[in-house]
């Protein structure tokens, strides 16, 4: 009887253990294929076989369109301004297959993903922080305030093309501010704004209340213990969670496609006419740019190199945003503590 | 007892005896007044009537089983439960030197830099040491350096820590030991020059040996300061205290000079506890 119950016991925690470790590793395999897929693949477009190794013209020109023909038997794949300078050297009628996009790099869309991201975590950080710090240490426990923070959970689980289109609306076209980096940062701002807000306010409340008291017992006033006493220890946790948001507004798509990118924009942000309309331009972004070159275009064996490209260089910025996210938060850790 | 504890923990106050003060006299000035004091938390009642009168430059001892209000009724004395949501002082009235602490036009911030504060748990800055204690009166708007170093200086010596952190000021204040941490607290709290300074429980986390130093400071502390202990060590209250102010559930059972309480309460219930038959 008892020998039977044991055999029972083993088998079941014996599956259950073999479920629970399949279910990591499946998580494991699929990340490992996703990275090598993209990475192989991506590799190729980034790298070159020569000095200097890198695919410079992928990291220094816009995208371009490539043109593809024969002449005397060989094959050539062109770019538009490579295509331009043989036909001005070769003075033939030649029939060239062109592929949108396909050519030249992406360096116009990390400077658009980058000033997109520097915007929206700018005004993101800016109204999250002040909204945590309100919420955790000035507000009492009212109805109101559990209200707030009701919504702030359901904003956090508004999908992001709700928020493309809300900026859409509310920006581009009631504020009349058009496709423009100013529409952009608010929306992506927007949409990783309850984040911030729950990350700080965790950071609020990991500082001691043994700090608070003290200070407040010293004749401080509440916002003085705040601005020397609490918030200088919450910063850099608040920054180190935040940087993981960052990855998110480098890699939406949804909530650029209406409000800030461009899917091909020849002139580089800093070529406007005068500064103030700096901010009223779109931009070419990394995401957005994957999501062109994989859908708007007629796909063919000569639209991969580029769309592996530009995957891997996002995936490489993520991964390399994510580092720094960790790096940051051992350093502070390690200068820190209670 | 207190001589028992004696033995056992070499303490450099001098003997009880010559730290009694005179017996309380009929018309002493008072710096805190409670007046009918009932406290609640939300619904939870905790003080009950409570009538008590602190007098200057002297330390008095709230003794008590845990829970029984003694730390509520220090923490009304700079409204510190003022942070707390839902607690508040349902009846009655905390006076300092006459002036109600709860009247409108008294500012919290100047009560609390009259009525300084020690608490259980050291709760030094991540700063310096040095600016641990000039914390207090950078937020006043000090700025002027040697003004700072003097207070700096003064306020750790008066707190006799000055020549164990003398050469290491600009280090962290973590670098401290348990009982060094404690020391530094006061010595904050010194540096603004408060009048009354609450301690609620300083020695708990305490070694007997760092114990005994806080209790020396808070001995001497006794001739420039209104000083008010909460604690939990009766042989720390009888040791350092001129007046004890016994509590239990909520309510002042007995309050007058410590060598009375402890050697011959008029109260069943304090003789009870002194003795540690309850609590």
């Amino acid at each position: 009887m008892i020998k039977a119950r044991r055999a029972r016991n083993r088998i079941a925690q014996t599956t259950a253990f073999w479920l629970f470790r399949f279910a990591t590793y499946a998580i494991l395999a699929a990340a490992t294929y996703i990275f090598l897929d993209i990475g192989i693949k991506g590799s190729r477009t980034l790298f070159t076989t020569q000095a200097p190794f890198i695919n410079v013209p992928f990291f220094t020109q816009g995208p371009q369109t490539l043109f593809v023909f024969d002449y005397e038997g060989k094959k050539y794949t062109l770019s538009d301004r490579e295509f331009r300078a043989w036909k001005a050297e070769h003075p033939v009628e030649v029939e060239a297959t062109s592929v949108a996009y396909s050519a030249g790099g992406v360096w116009p869309c990390i400077v658009g993903t980058g000033l997109l991201v520097i915007g929206s975590m700018v005004f993101a950080l800016a109204v999250g922080i002040c909204s945590a710090i309100y919420l955790n240490e000035y507000s009492q426990n009212t109805r109101s305030i559990r209200l707030i923070r009701i919504a702030i959970l359901n904003l956090a689980g508004v999908p992001s093309i709700v928020f493309g289109l809300f900026g859409f609306g509310l920006f581009v076209i009631f504020f009349h501010w058009n496709v423009s980096l100013l529409a952009g940062w608010f929306t992506l701002g927007l949409m990783i704004l309850p984040a911030i807000i729950t990350a700080s306010e965790e950071s609020l409340r990991a500082v001691p209340n043994g700090l608070r008291e003290g200070s407040l017992a010293l004749g401080a006033t509440k916002w003085q213990t705040i601005r020397k006493n609490v918030l200088p220890y919450a910063v850099p946790g608040i920054l180190t969670s935040s940087i993981l948001g960052i990855g998110r507004v480098a890699g939406e798509t949804a909530p650029i496609m209406f409000t800030a990118a461009y899917a091909l924009r020849d002139e580089m942000p800093w070529q406007v006419q005068h500064w103030t309309d700096f901010v009223f331009q779109g931009v070419m972004a990394l995401p957005y740019h994957i999501y062109v070159v994989s859908s708007k275009i007629p796909q063919n064996e000569y639209t991969e190199r580029m769309q592996y490209g530009a995957a891997c260089i996002l995936l490489l910025l993520v991964f390399a945003i994510a580092l720094a996210s960790i790096v940051l938060r051992e350093r502070t850790r390690k200068s820190l503590s209670w | 007892m207190v001589v028992m504890e004696k033995e056992q923990i070499p303490h450099p106050a001098p003997p009880l005896e010559l730290q009694k003060p005179p017996e309380p006299e009929p018309r002493q000035p008072v710096m805190i007044r409670v007046e009918d004091v009932d406290f609640c938390y939300g619904a939870h009642q905790v003080l009950f009537d409570v009538n008590l009168e602190i007098p200057p430059r002297a330390v008095t001892a709230f003794i008590g089983p845990s829970g029984c209000g003694k730390t509520t009724l220090l923490r009304c004395f700079n409204r510190m439960n003022d942070l707390i949501d839902g607690a508040r002082i349902s009846a009655g009235s905390v006076r300092l030197e006459g002036r109600d602490i709860h009247a409108p036009e008294v500012d919290v911030v100047d009560l609390r830099r009259r009525v300084g504060m020690v608490f259980q748990k050291s709760n030094p800055f991540p700063k310096s040491i040095y600016e641990n204690v000039a914390y207090g009166l950078r937020v006043l708007g000090v700025n002027k350096k040697a003004r700072l170093n003097e207070a700096v200086e003064k306020s750790l010596r008066a707190s006799a820590l000055w020549d164990e952190v003398k050469d290491r000021l600009d280090t962290s204040a973590y670098g401290l030991s348990g009982g060094q941490q404690q020391r530094l607290c006061i010595a904050r709290a010194l540096a603004v020059e408060p009048e009354v300074i609450l301690m609620d429980e300083p020695c708990s986390a305490l070694d007997p040996i760092a114990t005994a130093k806080v209790e020396e400071l808070i001995y001497q502390l006794r001739e420039n300061f209104t000083i008010v202990i909460v604690t939990h060590n009766m042989q720390q209250a009888g040791r350092c205290s001129n007046y004890t102010a016994f509590f239990y559930l909520g309510r002042l059972i007995e309050f007058g000079a410590t060598s009375k309480i402890f050697s011959n309460p008029s109260e069943r219930r304090t003789e009870d506890y002194i003795t540690g038959r309850f609590g």
